[in-house]
């Protein structure tokens, strides 16, 4: 009974709240980029006749009972789709109406995805490159959020967004080109398979560190708003990588500097091995949201739609009124972790099945093409064919390509060839003609 | 950590803690050797020195740069800040406690001036102000971030080494932070004890990819910052806080840089090469004095001013000459910057050696808040004495000057730094009594 009362106390306080602030927003819209925060949102002012606490850290009222806040107050934070599992839309006011084009365009770059993943995942086992990342199961999430930004806006990934790339126009050539870290290669071979990068298409370079991307991703959005040219950030993360400390900073910076960020949580169920239920104990990730005084939500990271217009709004309202929101897309790593990982320690065939078979992002958009006739067997099939001989003559382009020239591991380091960089290229160098019987050095670029 | 800060800044602005004066406390040994050495009776005559006594030896009034103003240190950095405001608009200035003018004063009245967007606080988190600060450079901007004390940039390690460092060489220089500059109050400053005192330029020494630079005084400070905010790689600007009110000097008022990885000789000599940065460059002035008139050795002082990249040809230019070292820093010993300089002059001096030209063994010496001169003068004599200056007719044992100071280090009560020089320990006796006179 106490709980009871409580939490309905609590949701009262909390709608209470909510009104309060989308009163405020509204005021603030009008001020569009404007960077004096309302005071209302600011600590309260200090007024001594009034009996209510006068802490400058927090307002509400005083209880004259103990009782301790349930952990899950905020519990239960629902799911938010558009299509069910069998491709039909639930709500048609929520259907985002997009034309054959387009969706035909979304069901190309998900499936040449899955089909680049395929091939590169082989080519790993037959140790023609070091490592891969699949992105099987996710491509909904990777779709549906690239598809509702802006090309100028600025996307900070983790290592698990090949498809936002894809969607941005990422030639294969140069995916392959990265995976292989051969001449071609943007990021100049220095880091592993995946770490993709592209200035052209605004797609920061991945780095291994995880979560280090999310304050990051929270300064520039804040240089972004100085800009004012209309312009946000996203920035994708792991559950896993929620837990970082990086992670709470971005957060908790990018609410207080209300800066015009969308942070996508791709909850794919496990980081590596660990399961959601060793990550955290609360209520996932949109839970925090309400903590870091930020907007929140939870959608079905399967259904492409509900990505899709979770990311419109988030996109919209981000930049009309400087603020953070927060996507925690569910969905389902369907792939290892990694090349160097095997699932099957970890988790049943039977779990892994169920998410290929049952609730596939791929599948479920198909059954929506499929219903309104703008996908047939001929289609996929010729599609299928077509996206197959495309990636294999990528990959085929990529593996005979030279390694990039040997001088290119010293460039960079600073703008410009310090010193002791000049004398250590050159002692390389020496070192090389001395020793080049141990080397390949007919493999690198002369 | 910020309360701490607050409460050490009340200590620190209330007075300047550089003392120089006479101590009543003698020990019977000092008076006993005092009576047997006409040089210590000398001695008595000029000013007793305690552990964190150095005298702050003012830089010339620089000509070239237009009108100058009298300022601190810290103005000196407002100053620049002021500046690269003015000039820059993509420019922001952040961190904890900065948008007041921060704690030890360097941003006052800078919010007011450049508005709130410009100059802010953020939360207290430094992984979070260094990720928001690469984030925001990466985006175009001009971002300056402030670590309230450098013994707090810990937590932004990873952010600093495995991002800033390597964003240029990642991305195939796609994007790059080279707009970011992370300034942080630096070094020993007599009252801050374990944590408000480190100095750990040696940790971000070896990370490839970053400029990590040290003033010795305002007007050095303020074109040495300026050239890191205009750099187009990613600095740490450590600022010596035991100079912010100490050291004052004529400031040009308007920009001007000085050029980075350069050090610079601030006496030439002929015998020894001392080489140091921040506060030691004040320690090691009145070596040099002491040096001369004490033993007639003639000392060339080299103030390193950056750490990384460093300037390998100006102090191996001088070893060739002096064939003599000695590096003081206030970082412990192993694994301090001073062993990565005496290896690379002693690589560099391999070919000189090889010639058969008479070296004698490089000296090395490190020595921890050791901020008196005396202490690393006498280590200067205690290392030296027997291989290095013979030539000069003082051996050990027998000079009583020499005696005088060693035993004074080891069994007096006045050097309370003095058991932890030249070691690994963090520990030493925190006497704030002895800081807070004069």
């Amino acid at each position: 009974m106490a709980t009871v009362r409580v939490m309905k106390k609590m949701y009262g306080v909390c709608s209470h709240a909510i009104r309060q602030t989308t009163v405020l927003k509204a005021a603030r819209i009008l001020q569009q980029r404007e960077f004096s925060v309302n005071e209302a949102l600011r600590q309260q002012q200090f007024n001594s006749s009034e009996e209510k606490p006068q802490f400058p850290g927090a307002s509400a009222e005083f209880i004259d009972h103990l009782e301790f806040i349930q952990p899950n107050v905020i519990s239960g934070i629902p799911v938010y789709r558009v299509m069910d599992r069998a491709g039909q839309i639930v709500n048609p006011s929520e259907d985002p109406q997009l034309s054959k084009e387009t969706v035909v365009n979304f069901y190309q770059k998900m499936t040449l995805l899955n089909t680049m993943d395929r091939i590169l995942y082989e080519s790993q086992r037959q140790g023609r490159i070091s490592f891969y990342m699949t992105n099987y199961g996710e491509e909904g999430t990777h779709i549906g959020s690239a598809a509702a930004l802006d090309p100028n806006d600025l996307v900070f990934g983790q290592y698990r967004e090949a498809g936002v790339l894809m969607f941005r126009g990422f030639p294969l050539d140069l995916f392959m080109a990265q995976c292989y870290a051969n001449a071609d290669d943007l990021g100049k071979g220095r880091q592993m398979p995946v770490h993709y990068g592209c200035k052209d298409l605004n797609f920061v370079t991945i780095s291994s560190p995880l979560a280090t991307q999310i304050p990051q991703a929270a300064g520039a959005a804040y240089a972004a708003k100085r800009e004012n040219t209309n312009r946000a950030v996203i920035c994708y993360f792991g559950e896993g990588a929620a837990s970082e400390g990086d992670a709470h900073a971005g957060f908790n910076f990018s609410a207080t500097l209300e800066c015009p960020i969308i942070f996508f949580c791709r909850n794919n169920g496990y980081a590596i091995s660990t399961p959601t239920n060793e990550q955290y104990r609360g209520d996932g990730i949109a839970a925090r949201g309400p903590g870091y005084g930020m907007m929140s939500i939870r959608v079905d990271g399967n259904g492409v739609f509900a990505v899709y217009n979770a990311t419109k709004e988030a996109r919209r309202r981000a930049v009309a009124e400087n603020q953070p929101f927060l996507i925690e897309a569910m969905t389902y790593r369907i792939g290892h972790h990694s090349t160097s990982d095997d699932s099957s320690a970890y988790r049943s065939v039977d779990e892994v099945n169920y998410w290929d078979k049952q609730d596939h992002p791929i599948s479920r958009l198909r059954h929506y093409m499929t219903a309104r006739s703008w996908w047939s067997e001929d289609d996929e099939r010729s599609w299928r064919k077509k996206s197959r001989k495309t990636v294999m003559e990528a990959f085929e382009k990529a593996e005979k390509r030279s390694k990039p020239h040997p001088d290119l591991m010293f460039t960079d380091v600073y703008e410009e060839m310090t010193p002791n960089l000049v004398k250590q290229k050159e002692a390389m160098w020496r070192h090389l003609q001395q020793y080049k019987e141990h080397y390949p050095m007919d493999t690198f670029t002369k | 950590m910020a309360a701490a800060a607050r409460f050490l800044l009340r200590g620190a602005g209330s007075k300047a803690y550089i003392s120089n004066v006479n101590s009543s406390a003698q020990s019977c040994l000092g008076t006993s050797l005092r009576k047997l050495s006409p040089s210590c009776l000398s001695q008595t005559k000029t000013q007793k020195k305690h552990s964190s006594h150095f005298t702050y030896h003012p830089d010339p009034v620089p000509s070239n740069y237009g009108p100058t103003t009298k300022m601190n240190l810290f103005q000196s950095v407002t100053s620049a800040l002021d500046n690269t405001l003015a000039s820059d608009p993509t420019a922001v200035i952040f961190g904890e406690d900065v948008a007041f003018g921060g704690v030890f004063r360097c941003t006052v009245g800078l919010r007011d001036k450049y508005g709130k967007d410009r100059v802010f606080n953020t939360p207290l988190c430094e992984q979070g102000i260094v990720g928001f600060g690469i984030g925001a450079a990466v985006a175009g901007a001009t971002a300056i971030a402030e670590i309230q004390f450098a013994d707090y940039i810990y937590p932004a390690f990873d952010q600093i080494v495995n991002e800033a460092a390597k964003y240029r060489y990642r991305s195939g220089n796609m994007f790059d932070c080279g707009n970011l500059t992370i300034r942080a109050p630096w070094g020993c400053v007599g009252h801050g004890s374990l944590y408000h005192s480190q100095s750990p330029e040696a940790f971000f020494a070896h990370c490839p990819g970053l400029k990590i630079v040290i003033p010795r005084g305002p007007v050095q400070c303020k074109g040495l910052l300026l050239s890191c905010i205009e750099d187009h790689n990613p600095c740490i600007f450590f600022e010596p806080k035991i100079l912010y009110r100490a050291a004052v000097e004529q400031v040009p008022t308007e920009a001007y840089t000085i050029p980075l990885s350069q050090a610079e000789v601030l006496q030439e000599g002929s015998d020894v090469t001392l080489v140091a940065w921040g506060t030691q460059i004040h320690v090691l002035r009145e070596v040099v004095t002491m040096a001369q008139e004490k033993l007639g050795v003639s000392c060339e002082l080299i103030d390193l001013q950056t750490i990384l990249p460093w300037d390998t040809e100006t102090v191996c230019k001088s070893v060739a000459k002096t064939g003599r070292l000695l590096i003081s820093h206030e970082a412990p010993v192993t694994g301090g910057f001073a062993a990565e300089i005496s290896s690379t002059v002693q690589e560099e001096q391999v070919e000189v050696f090889r010639s058969g030209q008479e070296i004698d063994q490089l000296l090395t010496f490190t020595c921890f808040r050791a901020n008196n001169s005396e202490v690393v003068y006498s280590e200067l004599l205690r290392r030296s004495l027997s291989h290095h200056f013979s030539h000069l007719g003082t051996r050990p044992g027998k000079d009583p000057v020499f005696n005088h100071l060693v035993r004074k280090q080891h069994l007096g009560r006045g050097c309370p730094s003095a058991p932890c020089a030249t070691t690994d320990c963090y520990f030493w006796f925190n006497e704030p009594s002895l800081y807070m006179r004069g």
